[in-house]
C-alpha cells in the first residue's frame, strides 16, 4: 500500500480499525474530538459501533459493555476527560478487561495520571508514547494486541501534535503475533447451565463457580502487573556509547530532542538521549545504564516535572538528573508552547551541560 | 392425618418451586422482609418463561441486590454504582441478539446513575432496565435517595424529608416514559401477591418489548426494605402502600 | 369433629426463614401461622393448617425462597379436631 498524507487523528482510527477495533465511544473535547470524528465516520462502513456519548463517565462505561462481548474495543479523551473515567478505569482493571484508551492530552501534564493511574487502588495501565504519527499507527494497533495479551488496558499517550498534523502514512495491519482466546467473554449461553459466569471487579464468582473474592483478585491483578513489568518496556536510546550527557524525553517533544541531540552532536557536544515509548512499565533498567557514568542526565518534558520522578528512581544517585522542561502552553491550554522549538531545547542542554542555570 | 380416596397416597401435584430456575441457591444475607429477592424471583421466571435463559446477559449495579450477581444463574457483568446503563448500552449495540437487562436501586439509578439512564432511555437503546425502587440506599445502611418521599426518615433525613431542606423526590418512572426512546415503562411492587402478579406482567410486557425491537424499557418495582424505613417486617407493604407508593404510583406509564 | 377440604400443601423450608411474617397475610385461605418454636438462627417460621388450596401467594411473596407449593390431583378432605 502506498503512503499517504494523513492526520494523525484519521491515521491512529485507521489503525485501530485495521487491527479489528470495532467500538468506541467518546464526547467531543479538544483536541481528542477528531479522533471520536474519525471513529464515527469509519466504524459504521465496517459494521462496528461509534456512539458520542453524554459525558466520559459513559463512554468508558459503554466501552466496558462492548469488551464484556470480546470485541476489541476502545475510549479516549484528553486529560480532563481521562480524569473523569478514572473510577472505570481502576475497576476495567480488576475486572481484567481488555481496554484501549487514548489520551490526546494538552502537554505532557497527564504523566502522573497515565503512569501512577489517576484512580484508586493499585491498578496500572500500560502506557505507550508515540513521538510521531508513524509510531502511533504501529502503537495504536501494539496496544489491541497487549491488552488482550495481558486482559490488562493499554493507554495511549498522544497529543495535540500527534491529532492536529499530517504525516505520510501507511496503514497496515501488523501482526504481534497469536492471542489466547477470549473465553473470559460472556455471550448469554451459560444462563441456566449451572455454570454462567459473571465479569466483576470484586473477583465474586458464583455460588458453583467461587471467585478469589476481592482482595484475591487484588492480589492477583498485582501479580499480573509484576509480570507484565518484566518484559513490557519499551525504550529507543541514541548516541549513549560516547555520551558524557543524557537527555530523556517521551512523546512529540522527544522528536524535538533527538534532532536538537544531532544539531549539539555535529557542534562537537557528546550527548546522548533515552527516549521511553512505555510510559509504564517504565524502561528503567535502560536508563538507569544508559545513566551510569554520565556527567548529567536532563529532563526534558513539557509540565512542572512528573517524568523526572521516574528518571531519578532509575538513576538512584548515580548522575545528577537536572529537570530542562517546564510548563508551556498556547493561549487555548492546549500544549503547543514556546518550549515546543528545536532552538530552544538545544540551547537548554547546551546551558545545563554548561553547567548553567536553566530557567524554568 | 390425610386420606386419600380408596386407601391411595393423594397424588400431589407441583406448583411451583421454592428457588428460582435461574438462581444458584435461594440462601442470601438479605433482611428480613427485605422485598428485592421477590422482585428478582419476578424477573428470573420472566426470563426463563420466555425461553431467554441462554440468550440474556444482566448488568448489575450496586446495591444490596449486588449479592445476587453470586446467585444468579444468568450470564452478568457488574457495573459500578449508577453505571449499570452505559454497559448495557455497550454490550447491547454489539450483540443486538443478546437480551439485556439491568438491575439497579433506586440510589444507583437516580441518584449516581441518572444522567444514564435518562440518556440510555432518550436514545431508545433496546435493553430493559429493572429498578428496585425502596426509596433508601439500603447497602450503605438506609439514606436518602432521589426517589425517598416527603415526610420519609432516613439517616439523611432524621426528621422526616424536608422540601425546603431536602427537596422533592425525582420520580423516574413518570420522567422516563416522557422520553421518545422509551417504549414501555411501568410501575410495580411487591407489596402482596397480587402485586406481585401484576408486576410479572409487566415484566413479560418490557421484556416482549425489547424482543421486538421497540425502544428502551423499564419496569420500576417498589420494594419493602423495614431495616431502612424502621418499621417491623410486618408492617413493610403497609408502610410502603402509605409513603412510596402515594408518590411512585402503580400502574403502566407508558406502552407503545 | 368436622373435615376440611384441601386441595393443595407447601413444604416449607424452615431453616431458610427469617421470620419476617408476610406469607401469614398473603395466604389467601388464612392457614398459616408463626410457629412458637424457633429456627436454627432463632427466628420463628410458618406452620401451616389443613386447607390450603395451592394458590401460591406464599411463594410468590416469600423473600427467603421457603415454600415449594403442591395441589391435590383431587381434593381430599382432613378432618379437624373441635
Amino acid at each position: 500500500m502506498a503512503k499517504r498524507l494523513m492526520e494523525g487523528s484519521e491515521a491512529m482510527a485507521e489503525a485501530a480499525i485495521a487491527c479489528g477495533c470495532r467500538f468506541f465511544a467518546g464526547y467531543p473535547m479538544t483536541p481528542f474530538t477528531e479522533l471520536l470524528e474519525n471513529f464515527a465516520k469509519k466504524l459504521p462502513a465496517v459494521g462496528g459501533v461509534c456512539v458520542n456519548a453524554e459525558s466520559e463517565l459513559e463512554a468508558v462505561g459503554m466501552a466496558w459493555g462492548a469488551l464484556a462481548t470480546g470485541a476489541r474495543a476502545a475510549t479516549g479523551s484528553t486529560g480532563q476527560g481521562l480524569s473523569l473515567m478514572q473510577e472505570s478505569f481502576s475497576e476495567i482493571t480488576l475486572a481484567e478487561l481488555p481496554l484501549v484508551a487514548f489520551n490526546m492530552a494538552r502537554g505532557q501534564g497527564d504523566y502522573f495520571q497515565s503512569t501512577r493511574g489517576g484512580g484508586h487502588g493499585d491498578y496500572r495501565h500500560i502506557v505507550l508514547a508515540p513521538m510521531d504519527i508513524g509510531e502511533a499507527v504501529e502503537l495504536t494497533q501494539r496496544a489491541f494486541h497487549l491488552a488482550d495479551l495481558w486482559r490488562n488496558p493499554v493507554l495511549v499517550q498522544g497529543d495535540y501534535l500527534l491529532a492536529h498534523t499530517a504525516e505520510a502514512v501507511d496503514v497496515e495491519a501488523l501482526d504481534f503475533g497469536s492471542l489466547p482466546d477470549k473465553d473470559w467473554s460472556v455471550d448469554g449461553s451459560g444462563g441456566g447451565s449451572g455454570q454462567s459466569k459473571v465479569l466483576s471487579p470484586l473477583g465474586i464468582g458464583k455460588t458453583n463457580t467461587p471467585g478469589p473474592g476481592i482482595e484475591g483478585q487484588q492480589l492477583a491483578v498485582v501479580e499480573k502487573l509484576g509480570r507484565i513489568a518484566a518484559v513490557e518496556s519499551r525504550a529507543e536510546t541514541g548516541f549513549l556509547d560516547d555520551a558524557e550527557h543524557l537527555v530523556v524525553a517521551f512523546g512529540t517533544p522527544a522528536k524535538f530532542v533527538r534532532y536538537a541531540v544531532r544539531r549539539l552532536r555535529d557542534k562537537g557536544l557528546r550527548v546522548g538521549y533515552v527516549r521511553p515509548i512505555t510510559l509504564w512499565p517504565f524502561p528503567g533498567d535502560t536508563v538507569a545504564e544508559a545513566a551510569a557514568g554520565k556527567r548529567s542526565v536532563l529532563v526534558f518534558e513539557l509540565n512542572a516535572g512528573q517524568m523526572i520522578d521516574d528518571v531519578r528512581l532509575a538513576v538512584l544517585g548515580e548522575a545528577p538528573v537536572r529537570g530542562i522542561g517546564g510548563i508551556s502552553t498556547d493561549h487555548a491550554g492546549f500544549g503547543v508552547g514556546a518550549l515546543l522549538d528545536v532552538e530552544v531545547i538545544a540551547g537548554r542542554i547546551e546551558d545545563a551541560v554548561a553547567g548553567q542555570e536553566v530557567l524554568a | 392425618m390425610n386420606e386419600g380416596r380408596e386407601g391411595n397416597e393423594p397424588v400431589l401435584i407441583p406448583v411451583g418451586e421454592k428457588t428460582p430456575s435461574l438462581l444458584q441457591t435461594g440462601e442470601h444475607d438479605l433482611c428480613p422482609g427485605c422485598g428485592e429477592p421477590v422482585a428478582i424471583r419476578i424477573l428470573l421466571e420472566t426470563i426463563a418463561e420466555l425461553g431467554l435463559s441462554q440468550s440474556t446477559v444482566g448488568v448489575v449495579g450496586i446495591g444490596c441486590y449486588t449479592a445476587f450477581a453470586r446467585t444468579l444463574d444468568v450470564d452478568l457483568v457488574q457495573a459500578l454504582h449508577g453505571r449499570a446503563p452505559s454497559v448495557a448500552t455497550g454490550f447491547k449495540r454489539m450483540r443486538p441478539d443478546t437480551a439485556v437487562f439491568t438491575l439497579q436501586g433506586d440510589g444507583d439509578m437516580v441518584n449516581e446513575g441518572l444522567q444514564e439512564v435518562l440518556h440510555t432511555a432518550a436514545r431508545g437503546e433496546n435493553v430493559t432496565c429493572v429498578l428496585l425502587n425502596n426509596g433508601v440506599f439500603g447497602e450503605t445502611g438506609g439514606h436518602m435517595t432521589a426517589t425517598s418521599v416527603i415526610g420519609q426518615r432516613t439517616k439523611t433525613s432524621l426528621e422526616g424529608r424536608d422540601a425546603d431542606y431536602h427537596g422533592y423526590p425525582i420520580v423516574i418512572g413518570d420522567l422516563l416514559s416522557r422520553l421518545e426512546g422509551a417504549a414501555y415503562v411501568a410501575r410495580g411492587s411487591v407489596q402482596n401477591a397480587g402485586a406481585v402478579a401484576r408486576t410479572k406482567r409487566m415484566m413479560r410486557k418490557a421484556f416482549e418489548s425489547q424482543l421486538a425491537g421497540e425502544g428502551f424499557s423499564m419496569v420500576e418495582v417498589l420494594t419493602m426494605c423495614p431495616t431502612g424505613w424502621f418499621v417491623p417486617t410486618a408492617e413493610g407493604p403497609e408502610y410502603m402502600g402509605d409513603t412510596l407508593g402515594q408518590v411512585h404510583v402503580m400502574g403502566e406509564l407508558k406502552a407503545r | 369433629m368436622s373435615t376440611v377440604v384441601v386441595r393443595g400443601t407447601v413444604h416449607i423450608d424452615t431453616d431458610a426463614c427469617k421470620g419476617c411474617d408476610l406469607c401469614i397475610p398473603a395466604c389467601r385461605p388464612g392457614v398459616l401461622v408463626m410457629s412458637t418454636a424457633v429456627n436454627q438462627t432463632g427466628y420463628r417460621y410458618p406452620e401451616l393448617l389443613p386447607g390450603c388450596t395451592g394458590c401460591r401467594a406464599c411463594l410468590d411473596v416469600c423473600p427467603d425462597f421457603c415454600f415449594d407449593v403442591f395441589k391435590y390431583e383431587h381434593p381430599i378432605e382432613v378432618e379437624v379436631g373441635s
